[in-house]
Parts: C-alpha cells; structure tokens; sequence
C-alpha cells in the first residue's frame, strides 16, 4: 500500500463501501424493499433515517436495494464494454492494415450518433429487460473503449520491442498479451473507472426516463422518477440519489486518476 | 484548386457518407433487430394472424432495402411519415418543437461557452493555485452527477425554496422573448453547468498544451509580456483546438437537451422523442433520432473544418 | 575589468525531482561554477548529457525551464545583478541584451505566424528599430547567413523551409536586436552532418560581423572548437577545465578532458574479406506502399563472416530501409537477399525460426527497444527459451553468462530497464542479440544516442565480442568517427544508392567522389581552423540546403 496517495486511499474505501453495501443489501437494509413501512413522504427520523418515498417505503432500504441493481448493471455493462471494446481495440491495432480500416470505420460510424439517441432508439423495439439494458449499454459502450484501447496499442505497437519480438518469430499471442498488455494495462485501468461511472450515470438517466429497470425494483434513477413530484413541494426525497451517486463517481474518479498518473510517472520524463 | 479547398470538399463528402451511414444504422435499429414494431405494438399476447395483418397494413412484408430507400427519399422532401400513436404528421408536430428546443440550447451555449473559454484561462492563469483548484473541484462534481438530478437539485433551490424561477418551463409562441427566457433560465443553468464543465476543462487542456510547446518559451526570452504572449503566440494556435472543443460540447449539449426537457416538462424535440419510446412509435423515434444524429454529425463536422482551416501546413502548402 | 559583460560566480541551480514511486527530493544539478565572459568573446561549453550546460545558459537570461530555481551564486550582466532581478528587469534584457538560439528551431519557431515577423518581434517589442530598419536588417543577416532569396525569405512559414535554414532563420531572430551576448544551445547538433558544416560556418560569421559575445553549447568538442574562444568543460553540473580552445585541446590538464579528446581514436585493422560471404544484398529496390518513389534503388552489398560492414549516410539516404529489407520486415520490390549462399524468404513471416535466430538486430534507442516491464533477466532469457528451449537453472546460468560478457556482473538480471543508465540498457539489448548465438548482428546506429565517452565503451564491447564470438556486424550508422573505429568495409549510401563501396582503406582514400568527399571533409575535427579550411576546399554543397 505504500505510496498510494491519501485521495486515491480515500476513493477506494467509499467505492469499496458501497460495493459491500450492494452486494450485502439483503441484511444491511432495515426494511423489506416493497415494503410499506410508514406514511409518504415522512421526513427522516430515528425510525427512518432518510424518510419515506412516495408511497411510504423506506427510502434508505430502496437506497441500498437501488444501489444493488445500479452497481450491478453498471459493472456488468462495463464488463461486456471492456472485454469487447479492448479485445476488438488491440485486434485491430496488432492486425493493422485493411482489418483495422474496416474496424475503426464501422466504429466511427457507430460513434458519430450520440449514445443516448442510440439506445432510445433500439430500446423502442427491444423489451426492457435486465440482459437487454447490459448488452444495448455495453455495446454502445464498447465504442469508447475500442477507439482507447486501440490507441494506446496502436503507440505500443510501433515501438521497438515489439519489433524486436516479432523478430525474434514470436506470434501474434505473445505480442499482445506479453509485451502489449503489460504496458497498456494503467491507461486501461483508468478508463474502466470512467466507463464505470459513465454506466452509472447512463442506467440512472434510462431509468430515470422510464426506459430503464422497470418497477417494483429499486434503482437510483428510478428513485429519482418515484420521487419527483414531491420536488415542487419541497421534499427532496428524489436529490438522495444524487449524493450516493456523486460520491460514488468521485471517489472513482479519484481511483482513476492516480492510475493515469502512475502510467505517465512509469513512462519517465513527463514532468521529471 | 488551392489544396486546402480539396481537403475541406473531401471532409465535407465524407461527413455526407457519415450521415447516410447512420440513417441506415438508425434504420437497421429499429427494423431489423429481433424485436419488431407489430409486435411492439400489439404486445406479447397478440395472434400470430393480427401480426400478419398488421405487418401488411404497415408494409412491414416488403423488403427492408426497400422501405429503408422510401423512408429515405421521403425524409429528403420533408416528409417523416405520420405517428402510430395518434396518426399526426410528424413534421408537422416536431416543426414547433424543434424551435424550442434550439431555443433551449442556445441561450445555455451562449452563456457556456464565452464562460467556458473565460474559465478556461483563468485556470490556466492560475495553474495549480487556488483558482484552478476551485474551479477544477467544481467542475468535477457537476460532471459526476447526470443532467437530470442536476435539473432537480437546481429546481429544489431555485424554484422551490428560492422561488426565482418557475419549476416547470412552460413556454409557448404568444410568449415574449423576455418570458420565454424566464421559462427557460432553470433548464438553460443545469445544461450550461454540464457542458460547461468539460468545456472548461478541455480549453484548459488545449491552452496549456499551446503553452508548453517551445515557441512560448521562444516568446518569453524576447521578453514579451505575458499577456502579449498569450495573444500573439498562444491564440492563433490555440483557437483551433477551443473551436473544436466548443463543438464537441454544443453537439453534448444538443443530446443533454433531452434529458432536461423531460425534466422540466419543456415542449422541445427531446420530450417529444423519449414520450414516443414509452409509446414504441417506430416513425417519430426513427425521424428524431435522425435530426439528433444530423446535428451531432454536421457539429462535429464544422469542428473538423475548423481545424483544418487553421491548419498553417494546409493553408501555406510548400 | 572593464569589458566583462558577463559574470557569473558560484552559481548553485537545483531543481525539484519528481521520481516515480519516491516523494519530490531535491536536485542540485549546477554546483559552484564561476565564469567571466568579455565583450565580443565567444566561449564554449562543453559535456555530456547531465552537465547542466543548457541551464547555465539559460541562467545567463536568469530563466529556469520547469522547476528549477537559481539558488545560489551571482550572475552579473552588463554591470547589474540579475539573479532574483524583478520581472520587469528581466523582460528588458531578455530579447534585448541577451538573446537564445534552440537545438530545435523546428519547435521553436510559431507555426502560425511568418518568418520575417518571429525574426523582428523582439527588435520591435524593445522599440530598437523601425519596422523597416528592422526589416531591412533581417534581410541581412539573412544574406550573411547565406540563405536562399534574403529578400523574400522572411514571408515564408517555419514548415515552408528546411531544418538547417531554420536554425539560421533562429540565428537571425538572436542577432536582430544586435545583443552583447548570444546563447546558441547546441544549435547544430539536431542536423545532418554535411548541413551542419554549413550552419556552423553561417554562425561564425555572423558572430565574426556583429562582433556579439556569444556562450556556444555543444557536447562535441571538435564544434566548438571551431567557434570559441575559450572552452569550458563541466561534469555533473561541476567545473572540470577553463582555458583556451588551443591549451584545452593540445594540452589538457584533467583526465576528463584527456578523455573527451582521445575519444574514437579505437585502432581496428581491417580483416581481408573470406571467400564465401556470410549476407548477400543482390540488387535490391524498394519502396514503402505499392505507389510512389524507391527508398532504395539497386543496391548490393556483401557482409563477411566475423567481419564488420558499414553502411554510412545521411537520413533520407535509405540505411535503415536496408535493415528493414534484410530482417524482412519491408520485403524488396527487386532483388534477392542471400545467407550463407541461400536465399532468404523475403518477408519475415516466412522465414524459419533458425534463419531469424542466425541475424539478430540491436536499435538505436535502448530504452525503446526494451519491455518496460520486463527484468532485464527476462529479457535476455526470452530468446534462450523460444530459440534453445533453456528453462529454469539451465536458463539462469547462461543468462549470468552473457551479463558477464557485457561486464555488467551480478545483480542487474532483477533490474527494470527504467532503473539502468543508457550505456548499461544498450549492453542489456546487445547481450539479448548475443543470446541468439547469431551469425549477423545489424547495428541500427547504436551509439547515436549516446554521450561520447559511453559510445566508446560499447563499440570496445562489440569489437571485443566480434573476436571472441565470431559475429558480423551490419552496422548502419551516420556518423564517420565510429566508422573508422569499427568497419572492415564500408558502403557509403547517397538517396538511396550506393555511392561507394569496398574495403575501409579503399573507400576513405582518395580520389574521391563528390558526394564522399562532402560526407567525410564535413566530420568535425579536433583542430584550429578546420572549418574554414573545408569551406574553401570542398567540391559540393549539401542538398539539405
């Protein structure tokens, strides 16, 4: 642990806080999910510590059961972004030549429409379900993936190494996973925090907009939709989301950035 | 032909390519993926007859090629077809819609992005000091939350305890400028914090990129003034690269737009849009989702021009 | 003294280090070096990388590039104290009394703005001239420094004009606001050997006229004692030697300088050729994409069995297209390529793993040419593995054996390349070739990016280890020093041909063709007024003009 910076300590105890809170929701939460507990809209109390939703639930269970299906999308969305994007991403870039071409073209193409637009538009033929949202947000996804990780290949690729080793007869495995990976892994790691809260963000803004997980189940954005009316009267039931999310990203962030600034230190010179 | 004008023509052609691309992409979506809009339209339960008979009725038994180049032919004159759900014309609904929400995205642009730019250098001024460092934790936080709980945030202080701006952004043509600017401060504030966060952070970037390069250091042993600096050595090179970060960010703020308009109850395209996917209207969803797309592409589009036009290897060939 | 302009005395400069992995440590990087420079003088300073030459010059504009602080010393201009001077001080002399002249004038130049602008600004900005005085001088100095049309060469931009014109156009802007004092930083070393000569004289002359005193950074001795009056040599940012350029070259007092001097002055007698060559380039063309210009054209060379082939020339002369042509990595349009009498498969992809073990190749950048994140044990022992199938003790021990053979000993086979010096990671590359037990080592201008002294060691090694191993070197490089160290035979390359070729006494004998002639009188040499002799005695110009 030695050298880690406290704000990167810091993001990874919050991160890792709420990673321990969706995976152990089922007894960590007060409350049953659905459960209807007290009145709508109670203000928060020792009984309820963030109050009650707008149909009287407990809006600090529906946090933690929320934040189990917003994690879980999310990190399972960015799991299918990260293994496609930065395997097709080296592919093309170790490949080069007409493969590449045709890759780098067709994702352009898939990037040149605003991700959003994209999904509301498959997401008006294709049944909202779970498996559905993971694959229409990680393959959207992959796209950014794809153009970062072939990048970074494409500068380690010409790098003399490489060379060497394709001289020396070593095959295209070795060349990606041995000399490759081991370089292109920080840049990587950083970019899997944005991608993830990225993913938070994008399931939060479907769900939000009624296009995301459906109800009964809970998710942050979906929260925020449950609990919107009650804005205009001056209960801000629907911000609570908005605080777990921004911690949640910040403290991603924070873990990102120490592992872009690691690379750049690794590299030598850059400001030294 | 001067070789800059050649460049400019093929980057326009392409961007043409791009678009067709796209519709075709947009097209295939809505078409050709496993769920199909009879089905989407009589659910689950339907028989497998009304199916059939409702894919006859909606031409939906013809080849796809085929309708892709009707839907095409018929979007270049203007027509986008009639909506499933109420069997209005489609352009003639989004016609309305569509000023508002350029209306919308203009006003938060003309406040973002001279901001963005002011902010910009201020960081960069004050490198690593306190300002940047306000200005950069800031930015960060409005970038970690999603437009529309901004839009909530934003509207619980302002309209609901303040009371300054109304919460909901009514806005219709008998209105005065004046009032449809009060409409729509709370949506054109959430979308100028959003875009104006990576605008900011990306002028900073692009400046202190220009700032590092050698030819400063050139300008700074002339004994320059580090304002003559900036002006003379720093801008021209400069300006390319914020052009086309004021692009990559109008094209964001026309997708944000969407979201906070659902927010705010704002009679705009993006409502418009997201009302329609609840409802599985193939027609408004495909001819939405093409005007979306034909703006981020032609925005993106100019950023590229621009920076080729500034380009001093391009525009002084050897 | 009346006429010192510049004096400088006990100069301390550190800066702040910011090491991967360890907290920000302080770096003393110029320590107690004193110097007095008078009006109209030109002294050079010399050493090699680290010796903190560039920041003492920058100093004399009491500026400091990144985090480093001028912390101790005095630096008196023109009769003022300028260290820790006020802002507005410094931007009066900067540009005015003193000016500056950057190794890459390529970045140094704006890229938007035109030539003749850049060349006045400064001139303009202190209100020294008229906008046409200014102009007018320009267009002088651009005569003086003998660049194409003086007229109309200002209205053209940075990217319009080639790399040698460039650094005179800098020159130019330096002398503009006729300065007392002028810093060239290695203004020639960034250039091509036959273009540098040009440049060189273009300077002298332009200090000659002005009569400007001048600090002339450089790492080669034999430059700057073309130009200076004086020399000063420094070592880790500490004073070795202070003298005269004839007392410090005819007659130095420290071992360092000895060292310095006697540098490349390696005796290799050249071995007869054997019958049977061990490469065989046959009339090979070829080109990068299927349209376009040969890189190279018709060429055929002959390697010897533990012998030594140079190919020498300048960039844009098609020396490493060659080591890309035999490795196989850019298979000819014509001709063949022959090992051992039998003909290689042109492109890499099909060849055996025997024939890629028999030729190995060392780079020019060390530390590109090695995995990052790979031990220097890992490194050596990977072509062990794939080529001989050595694994675990078997493995470890022939490793410990070739770090041996490159005198680095115990201890480095668990180091990272990052944590080598440039001389050590170059041995590591040689002794990853070594591994493969090749006939044919291609050197792609291996001590190129190497300080003098350094450079000397690894040639040593290579020689040494062509005794004892037998191996031929193809070795490619630009400059004709390290060539009389090394080659058996030379083939001098010229766009893309083969000037000349034969055996080293041959080819650096005359009669000469035009184009040897210009490549070996441009090779700086240790000796008083060696350039204008050249200038005078030259039969062609550089094309790089």
């Amino acid at each position: 642990m030695k050298g880690i910076p406290l704000s990167a300590l810091l993001g990874l105890f919050i991160t890792g806080l709420y990673f321990l809170a969706a995976i152990f929701a089922p007894w960590i939460a007060p409350y049953g999910m659905s459960q209807i507990v007290g009145d709508v809209w109670e203000p928060a109390s020792s009984q309820f510590w963030l109050g009650t939703d707008n149909l009287g639930r407990d809006l600090l269970t529906r946090m933690i059961y929320g934040g189990q299906t917003t994690i879980f999308v999310a990190t399972m969305a960015t799991a299918v972004s990260f293994t496609l994007g930065s395997i097709l991403g080296f592919t093309a870039a170790v490949y080069g030549g007409v493969t590449d071409q045709v890759m780098s073209r067709l994702n352009d193409l898939v990037m040149s429409i605003p991700t959003l637009i994209f999904a509301l538009v498959v997401l008006s033929v294709m049944p909202v379900t779970l498996p559905v949202l993971i694959l229409v947000m990680g393959l959207l996804d992959s796209t950014r993936v794809f153009r970062l990780s072939r990048a970074v290949a494409v500068d380690i690729n010409v790098m003399d190494f490489v060379e060497a080793a394709r001289l020396r007869g070593e095959g295209q495995r070795w060349v990606i996973f041995r000399e490759i990976l081991p370089n292109a892994l920080s840049p990587l790691v950083a970019e899997l925090g944005l991608r993830f809260i990225f993913a938070i963000l994008f399931i939060s803004t479907l769900s939000f907009l009624g296009l995301g997980i459906q109800p009964p189940s809970a998710d942050w954005g979906g929260i925020v939709k449950e609990n919107r009316e009650g804005i205009v009267y001056g209960i801000p039931a629907a911000l609570i989301p908005a605080i777990a999310i921004v911690t949640l990203s910040i403290s991603v962030n924070l873990v990102a950035d120490w592992a872009l600034n690691r690379t750049t230190s690794l590299k030598g010179g850059r400001g030294g | 032909m001067h070789p800059i004008l050649k460049v400019v023509i093929q980057r326009l052609a392409l961007g043409l390519l791009l678009l067709l691309a796209a519709s075709v992409l947009i097209f295939i979506g809505t078409q050709i993926l496993p769920g199909d809009v009879a089905q989407a339209i009589l659910g689950q339960g339907a028989t497998e007859q009304a199916l059939t008979n409702m894919r006859a009725e909606m031409g939906l038994d013809r080849p796809a090629y085929i309708r892709y180049f009707e839907w095409l032919y018929n979007a270049l004159h203007g027509d986008l077809g009639v909506a499933l759900s109420n069997g209005r014309d489609i352009a003639d609904s989004i016609g309305q819609r569509m000023g508002n929400t350029l209306f919308l995205a203009s006003v938060a642009a003309v406040i973002s992005v001279p901001l963005a730019i002011l902010l910009g250098l201020v960081a960069v001024r004050y490198r690593d000091r306190w300002p940047d460092r306000l200005i950069s934790a800031i930015t960060l936080t409005t970038i970690s939350l999603p437009e529309f709980l901004l839009g909530y945030v934003l509207m619980y202080i302002f309209a609901v305890k303040l009371g300054w701006f109304p919460s909901v952004s009514n806005i219709n043509s008998s209105m005065s400028f004046w009032q449809k600017l009060n409409a729509v401060a709370l949506p054109a504030m959430v979308l100028t914090l959003v875009v104006l966060a990576h605008m900011m952070r990306m002028t900073r970037a692009a400046i202190l990129n220009v700032m590092q390069s050698a030819y400063i250091e050139t300008a700074e042993l002339k004994g320059l003034r580090r304002l003559t600096l900036i002006a003379r050595h720093a801008m021209p090179n400069a300006i390319a690269p914020i052009v086309n970060v004021v692009m990559i960010n109008l094209a964001y703020l026309v997708v944000g737009v969407v979201v906070i308009e659902v927010v705010f109850v704002y009679p705009g395209m993006g409502q418009y849009l997201v009302d329609h996917v609840s409802k599985r209207d193939v027609p408004v969803v495909q001819a939405c989702g093409l005007i979306f797309a034909t703006i981020y592409i032609g925005l993106n589009l100019t950023a590229d021009i621009v920076s080729i036009l500034s380009n001093p290897r391009l525009r002084h060939p050897k | 003294m009346a006429d010192t302009l510049l004096e400088i005395k006990n100069l301390r400069i550190e800066a702040t280090v910011y090491a991967p992995g360890e907290k920000p440590r302080n770096a003393v990087i110029v320590d107690d070096v004193s110097l007095a420079l008078e009006r109209g003088k030109v002294m050079g300073l010399i050493g090699e990388s680290g010796a903190g030459k560039s920041t003492i010059g920058l100093a004399a504009l009491a500026y400091g590039r990144g985090g480093i602080r001028l912390s101790g010393g005095e630096i008196v201009l023109n009769g003022r104290q300028i260290r820790g001077a006020g802002a507005g001080t410094l931007r009066s002399l900067r540009g005015r009394e003193v000016t500056y002249v950057a190794q890459s004038a390529a970045a140094a130049f704006n890229p938007a703005k035109r030539l003749m602008e850049q060349v006045i600004e400064a001139t303009l900005h202190h209100g020294l001239m008229s906008q046409s005085e200014a102009e007018a001088r320009a267009v002088d100095l651009f005569r003086t420094l003998s660049l194409p049309d003086p007229e109309s060469f200002g209205r053209r931009y940075p990217h319009q004009v080639s790399g040698g014109q460039l650094q005179r156009a800098m020159t130019a802007m330096a002398l503009c606001p006729k300065p007392d004092l002028v810093i060239f930083d290695e203004p020639t070393t960034a250039l091509d050997v036959t273009t540098q000569i040009d440049v060189l004289a273009a300077i002298k002359t332009a200090i000659a006229e002005t009569g400007v005193a001048a600090l002339y950074i450089t790492h080669d001795l034999a430059v700057v004692a073309q130009v200076s009056d004086e020399i000063m040599v420094l070592r880790q940012g500490k004073m070795v030697e202070h003298g005269t350029v004839q007392q410090i070259i005819e007659a130095p007092r420290e071992d360092y300088t000895k060292a310095l001097i006697s540098v490349r002055s390696i005796d290799h007698k050249e071995k007869l050729p054997s019958p049977a060559p061990l490469l065989t380039v046959q009339n090979v063309s070829a080109r990068y994409g299927l349209i376009g210009k040969d890189v190279l054209s018709d060429v055929s060379v002959e390697v010897h069995p533990g012998q030594t082939l140079a190919l020498v020339g300048e960039s844009g002369s098609g020396k490493s297209t060659m080591a890309r042509v035999i490795t196989g990595l850019l298979p000819p349009r014509k001709g063949e390529i022959l090992f051992e009498g039998k003909a290689l498969p042109p492109a890499l992809k099909n060849r055996s793993r025997e024939e890629l073990r028999e030729l190995q190749m060392i780079y020019q950048m060390a530390d590109v040419a090695m995995n990052p994140r790979q031990t220097v044990a890992a490194i050596i022992g990977r072509p062990l593995e794939f080529y001989f199938g050595l694994r675990g003790k078997a493995r470890d021990q022939r490793v410990q054996e070739l770090l041996d053979a490159i005198e680095l000993g115990k201890g480095f086979g668990d180091r990272y390349p990052a944590e080598l010096s440039g001389g050590q990671k170059q041995r590591v590359c040689i002794a990853r070739a070594l591994a493969a037990k090749p006939k044919l080592i291609i050197c792609d201008e291996v001590t190129s990016a190497l300080d003098p002294l350094v450079a000397d060691g690894i040639l040593k090694l290579l020689l040494d280890l062509q005794k004892r191993e037998g191996v031929a070197y193809l070795f490619i490089t630009h400059d004709i020093a390290t060539v009389r160290a090394i080659a058996d035979s030379i083939a001098v390359m010229y766009q893309g041909r083969v000037q000349r070729y034969g055996p080293k006494s041959d080819v650096l004998a005359p009669p000469f063709d035009d184009y040897t002639d210009l490549l070996l009188s441009s090779v700086p040499e240790m000796k008083l007024g060696w350039l204008e002799h050249v200038i005078e005695t030259r039969k062609m110009t550089s094309a790089g003009n």
